[in-house]
């Protein structure tokens, strides 16, 4: 056991160093959140989205930047593993490591430590950008950054195991983009990270509300939104039980589907 | 007693995908220290023998044992006394040379040293260079570099010298020795015939899922494949089989003089022998395969 977690702890670097060297995955997945959010913030730099119980004006960055730290775990996480584990799968990088003794466990350790890595790099920097470049207020109390913690770590390992579980989909490492994209594509437009969640159609809104990101985008606003903010959502209110129990639902599901679903190779085909 | 046991050892395999048979009951064994040669050709079930021994394929029926496991069933203590080189390989590989051999040493319990088996595959120049941007053929080295660097016990190479340029082949050869010297044993598929007449101790041809003949390199194919041709001008050209080339020249000398015209000795290569055996196979097979599709439809 004590060499699964030395090898897991090592697959992490091994891995982390690889993302930083592939320029797609960096723009697509890390850098993605924080051009959206420049676009948003710039593009609505006059626009008001309502006031806080002391009168401010909720800024544009404001408004966006729970939406984005939203958008880059569910990109980090879901998007990023299911294409790379299909890629893996299909260049032979899966097959060479099921025929060492590298432990399943181990590469797993690796995955999910190189989404923490890169998801908390990448959730900083969308932080500093909104900070520092856009003024947007934050949280200044520890309360609202504990529920930002549990929020985010809960959100980045429920979207690296389903990616996981997704990685299965796609028949080629080619194919693994365009089936991966569209899906966290629509996810994004009907979970409130780019349209505001309750201009939504209901019926939208219900089907949103069974799909993990719809919890995180709702955690992740419970945080950055002024208080008062919550009488815009679903009962008038942040629902962080609700936040919590989703998403540790999808973890489940992710689980099951990714050792029902996992192999170093498709045998026998 | 284990130290007579063969490291590789299959009896009867046998597997096939739906209706079509790959591998229609092998049997063969590989002593320790050995290098043993599987040849065939496209399509015969070498791939699937090998990858059924690597553990990577299930077996319909029959027996296989490597170093005392079924492959089947092979956990991690026996991958690490594996080495395999898989056919091919097209990661993309966004990590080092180095990088890549430091951390794949790393699972296994002895490693070779990184910097040995970097200068026996001859990329002590690119040992900082993206596996990516690496040339197929240097690739192919690292692949080769992967394959030894746990120190196996057993080497499987597949088709290991695809690509290479002669030098690099010769190279790969030279390698290759002294792991055997070092009494590694090896299974190695290859399409060139002079890479498992330099390597090989025993040959197996496989074709049609079947093995059709098995032994030392210089005894494959039968004394009678071996033969030698002798060739000569007389009212154009006319060859003859003999094992006694030595009296059909002389033969010749009496009735065409001394110098006789366009005179060669031929001894079949080891790839003229299996030219010669799969081809007489591949007609055998075609027949019985159109009487089966016969009864099919």
């Amino acid at each position: 056991m004590s060499n699964t977690l030395t090898l897991g702890t090592r697959r992490i670097g091994y891995e982390v160093r690889q993302y930083f060297r592939q320029g797609d995955t960096v723009f697509f997945t890390f850098l993605f959140p924080l051009v959206m959010l420049t676009i948003f913030a710039t593009a609505f730099s006059e626009t008001s989205f309502g006031e806080d119980a002391n009168g401010n004006d909720l800024s544009a960055a404001e408004f966006y930047l729970p939406a984005m730290l939203a958008a880059g775990v569910l990109l980090s996480g879901l998007q990023n593993m299911a294409v790379d584990i299909a890629v893996e799968k299909s260049d032979g990088t899966l097959k060479r490591l099921g025929g060492s003794p590298l432990p399943v466990l181990s590469y797993f350790m690796g995955k999910i430590g190189q989404v923490l890595v890169t998801g908390i790099l990448q959730a900083a920097a969308i932080l500093l950008l909104a900070g520092v470049v856009f003024q947007a207020a934050l949280p200044t109390d520890a309360e609202h950054w504990l529920t930002f913690a549990w929020v985010f770590v809960l959100g980045v390992v429920t979207s690296a195991i389903l990616g996981i579980a997704l990685s299965a989909i796609p028949r080629s490492g080619k194919s693994a983009t365009a089936v991966i994209i569209p899906i966290t594509l629509v996810l994004q437009f009907i979970s409130g990270v780019y349209l505001s969640f309750t201009q939504l159609p209901e019926w939208l809104q219900n089907v949103a509300s069974i799909f993990p990101l719809k919890w995180m985008a709702q955690g992740m606003r419970a945080v950055f939104l002024p208080e008062g903010y919550e009488v815009l959502e679903r009962g008038e209110s942040w629902d962080l039980p609700g936040v919590a129990l989703f998403t540790a639902l999808w973890l489940v599901v992710g689980l099951v589907a990714a050792r029902l679903s996992f192999r170093w190779i498709r045998k026998d085909s | 007693m284990t130290d007579t046991q063969p490291i590789v050892s299959v009896r009867d395999l046998r597997k096939s995908y739906g209706s079509f048979t790959a591998l229609d009951g092998v049997s063969f064994d590989i002593e320790p220290g050995e290098t043993f040669a599987l040849l065939g050709p496209n399509g015969a079930g070498k791939s699937t023998t090998i990858e059924i021994l690597e553990g990577y394929r299930d077996r319909s029926s029959g027996e296989a044992r490597v170093l005392g496991t079924d492959p089947g069933k092979g956990g991690l203590a026996w991958k690490a006394r594996l080495g395999i080189v898989l056919q091919s390989s097209g990661e993309s590989g966004a990590i080092t040379v180095r990088e890549q051999l430091t951390h794949f040493a790393g699972f296994y319990p002895n490693p070779r040293s990184v910097d040995d088996v970097i200068a026996a595959v001859g990329l002590e120049a690119k040992q900082k260079t993206l596996i990516r941007n690496l040339s197929g053929g240097q690739k192919r080295r690292v692949d080769v570099a992967l394959g030894v660097i746990g120190r196996p016990e057993l080497l499987f190479l597949d088709e290991p010298t695809t690509g290479f340029d002669p030098e690099a082949r010769h190279q790969f050869w030279d390698l290759i020795r002294q792991l055997k010297s070092e009494g590694t044993t090896i299974l190695l598929t290859t399409h060139y015939l002079d890479e498992a007449a330099q390597l090989g101790d025993r040959a197996g041809v496989i074709a049609g899922g079947r093995l059709i003949d098995i032994g030392a390199i210089d005894e494959i194919g039968g004394a009678e494949a071996r033969e030698p041709i002798v060739r000569w001008f007389e009212n154009g050209p006319r060859e003859e089989r003999t094992t006694t080339p030595g009296s059909l020249i002389a033969a010749l000398q009496q009735r065409l003089g001394v110098e006789v015209p366009g005179l060669e000795i031929i001894r079949p290569s080891l790839e003229d022998v299996y030219l010669g055996l799969v081809s007489s196979t591949s007609s055998v097979q075609r027949s019985t395969g159109s009487t089966t599709e016969g009864v099919a439809a």
